[in-house]
Parts: C-alpha cells; structure tokens; sequence
C-alpha cells in the first residue's frame, strides 16, 4: 500500500493520525472505487492509513452461520496482526461487527483469551481500539481542509443508506452508533439529506445469491422509497449494500447509488472520478455534472 | 414454559445455552414478524420459531427454512420489546441443524455459505467469482441470472484472480478441527 505522501514531512507530521487499515474482501475484490476514494480521503485530510499486513477474511455471515469454529478462529488471527499502539480502522460495516464482536468477547471471558494467546502466541492487547471508517469523520474537521465547504455538494439531494450493519447487533449495543453522521456531513457540504425511512433497511446480503427475487424486492424497495423521498441519488456506508442495490434494482429509471467515500473525496477536490464512475451500473455523472458539481 | 406432550426440554436448554435467551419472555407481540424484511420467504415467522422451541418441537425447528433465511440483519432484535436476540436463536438452531445432519431446508443458502468458505480456506480471502461459479455448477444452473453476472463482469465487479494472504500455515490453524 501506498505510504504516507513525503509533502506532509515536515510541517504536521507529528500530528498526522495513523490507523492500520482493514479492506475486507468486499473493498478490496469488488469495490474498487470505494478503496480508491477512501484512501484518496484519507490522504487529503492528512491521516494514514497502512493496511493490516497479511490480513485475512473476517468470516462474515458464511462463516458465522455454518463454522463457529473458523467464526472465532478468523476475527482473532486478524485481531493478532494489528501492531500495538495503532488503532484499527475497518471500513466495512460487517467486518468491522465480526472483528469488534469477537474483540469484545475476548475481552471479557479468561478462558477464549487464553486459547488466543496460545493459538496465536502473542498477548491479547486489551487497549486495541476498533474503529469504524466513520470516526474519522469525528476526529478531524473537514472544514480545515476545504475552501468553502458549502458550495462542494450544494443541493444535491441525497438520500443516506446505512445498511443494517451499522445499526449495531445486540452484542455491540453498547458500543458507539454512527447514525446521523452521513446527515450531518452532507449538511455541512451543502447537500441536502434527504430522509425516507429506510436509511437502516437490510438490503438482503447474501440472499443477492441465493435467493435473488427476495433481494430484488427489498432493494427495489428501498430506492424506491428514497425517490418517493426525492432523493435524487443515493449514498452508502457498505461495500456490499452498495453492490446489492446495483446489481438486484429492477426499476426503471433508478437513481445512481454512491459510496460516502466518493462524495467526501469530491468535496475534498479529488479529481478521479473518472476510475470510479465508470464502475457504476446507474451512472451518477449526468447528475453530477447537472448540479454543477464535476466538469468531465 | 410451555411443553407439548412428547416436546423436547433438551432443544430449549440446548438453545438457551447458545444465544443466552429465556423463551419465556417471549410475548408473542409479532414485532419480528412485521418487522422482518424477508418473511416472504420464510415458513415460518420469526416468533412463530420461537413458539415451536417453546412447545418443544425440535423437527419442525430444525428443519424450517426460516433458520436458513434469517441473514441477521438484526432488524427484529432492535424492536422486540422484550429485547431478545433473535437472530442468535437462528445461529442455535442452525448449527444444530448441521450437528445432527436433518434436512436443510434451504439447500441453496448452505451452498452458498459453504462455497465461500471454501475460497477462504483456500486463500484465506473470498473469491467472488469463484464462488459464483462453483454456486452455480453445483446447482446445475449455470445459465440464470446470467445478465447480472456478465453486469458484473463489464462494470469490473468481479475480480478474475483472487486476492490471497501469505500465511498459509495460519489458514490451515484457523480451520483445523479439534
């Protein structure tokens, strides 16, 4: 992975966050352009991120659901791997719920922490912090970072999708919820959140495969609801989410979905839309280019 | 708690040993079911399972689709007024599915889980494309769902080699058996 940019050296170098970085599979075999544009965030706002050596698959639903044994055994490898003192960015929602979920029991029952200091031959490090993608948000100010910050998104109507991931399972009921950020960060780029109701809507994960008329219906569903809305585009938190409403949208005249990454690099002044768009099934540039806000 | 004559004590515990749930508190209010974005494809709904732990009626649970449909989302969990994680009673009731070998409702789903384990223990990542595949081959489906696939393909959705991690000797740890 590319290092932090030498420009940065000398003046803010001190102050520069770092973070080891987890892509997951989903960001890094099939959204692409949600990598891209989010270590193209990161850059600009001066954080860096180094990317887990070695990591490996978090289990995700597959594993939960029929290995309980590779469930525990993945997350904890990955948690093994993080270097000490740096906290652990996961930018996607379900991975992050795998590798926090299985950090937490650790935390809190002897006899797992013991069968992972053996299995993995390093001591537990009690003081990890496992973040979302989203904290970034709230540890910096993008403002710092942006001439006139309420012109980069101005009007866009969008409307936000969290996915169910972020809405936080039982076992993480006590962590920290993002709800409202996406909201909130568009605001102050000078697009216009739209609300629909179905912002935390499940939108069918792995059922796209197995059973794809039942994840039709729930993603026809959701965009559908954010049209109504007046949403003029969408924007997601999740890699997966983001492919599912693509690919199983059956509308006719759909809205273009959008991960937050790209809107955030954007704002930041970014210009590779160009790698990122062409990847999109509902091509978001016409609108973009209407409301004035890319050239090309 | 409620027992049907000849219902089995064993699958409550059992399941109440996994997820940590007292079915007692179950109030039957529907919640999960009118919440559930997938009830359309399942058999039975969400509370209705947990009706039949509580009755007991161990076939019937284990071999009910609903186990297989459930992802997870926890959209049902977050409104049960009673706060009871049902999703986890899903996960109890599925392994036990697979430990004692009934007949998977869903064959598909199964497939597909376990396909993606396999690129995993092969490489220690997913590999899309290779799941898709292999989903597909052994369903002897190879041709529905075929625009999506090519969709995918175009817009460079599916990487055509797989992503992998070094450690072998890692993977074969996490997936030994004990």
């Amino acid at each position: 992975m590319k290092k932090s940019s030498e420009k940065n050296e000398n003046s803010q170098q001190s102050e520069r966050l770092k973070f080891s970085f987890f892509p997951g599979c989903s960001l890094k075999a099939s959204g692409h352009e949600n990598t891209m544009s989010l270590l193209k965030f990161c850059d600009r706002v001066n954080i860096e991120l180094v990317e887990l050596e070695d990591w490996n698959c978090c289990g995700s639903s597959s594993a939960h659901s029929i290995d309980h044994d590779a469930a525990k055994n993945l997350p904890m490898r990955n948690i093994s791997l993080v270097p000490k003192g740096i906290p652990l960015m996961i930018a996607c929602p379900s991975c992050l719920i795998r590798i926090k979920s299985m950090y937490l029991k650790i935390k809190r029952d002897k006899a797992l922490k013991q069968e992972y200091e053996e299995l993995w031959g390093k001591p537990f490090d009690e003081d990890l912090e496992i973040v979302h993608f989203f904290e970034i948000i709230n540890k910096i100010r993008l403002e710092d970072y942006i001439d006139q910050p309420k012109d980069k998104l101005k009007n866009l109507k969008v409307a936000p999708y969290y996915g169910c991931m972020l809405s936080m399972p039982p076992d993480l009921r006590f962590e920290k919820n993002y709800y409202g950020i996406m909201e909130q960060t568009l605001k102050r780029l000078g697009a216009d959140p739209i609300s629909f109701g179905y912002g935390s809507r499940c939108c069918g994960t792995y059922l796209s495969v197995a059973k794809p008329q039942v994840a039709q219906k729930v993603v026809n569903e959701i965009i559908s609801k954010a049209m109504e809305a007046g949403a003029e585009c969408m924007v997601t938190a999740c890699s997966m989410c983001h492919l599912n409403l693509e690919i199983r949208c059956s509308l006719e005249n759909p809205i273009p979905v959008l991960h937050f990454s790209e809107l955030l690099s954007m704002a930041l002044g970014a210009q590779d839309q160009k790698k990122w768009f062409p990847r999109h099934i509902v091509d978001p540039v016409p609108l973009l280019k209407k409301r004035g806000l890319i050239s090309s | 708690m409620i027992n049907q004559d000849g219902g089995s004590q064993t699958l409550v515990d059992e399941i109440k040993a996994s997820s940590g749930i007292d079915f007692n508190s179950c109030l039957h209010c529907k919640t999960c079911a009118n919440g559930c974005p997938f009830i359309e494809g399942m058999d039975y709904a969400p509370n209705a399972v947990i009706r039949l732990i509580q009755f007991g009626m161990e076939e019937e649970a284990l071999k009910c689709s609903t186990i297989w449909v459930c992802v997870g989302c926890n959209t049902c969990s977050s409104c049960c007024p009673m706060a009871i994680d049902i999703p986890a009673v899903m996960d109890g009731l599925r392994h036990k599915a697979i430990e004692q070998g009934v007949k998977i409702a869903e064959p598909d789903i199964m497939n597909f889980h376990t396909e993606v384990l396999n690129t995993v223990k092969k490489y220690g990542r997913t590999h899309k494309l290779e799941i898709m595949m292999r989903y597909k081959f052994k369903k002897m489906d190879l041709f529905s769902d075929m625009g999506v696939g090519l969709k995918m393909l175009k817009k460079r959705k599916l990487d055509l080699t797989p992503s992998k991690i070094q450690d072998k000797k890692a993977i074969e740890k996490i997936f030994r058996k004990k």
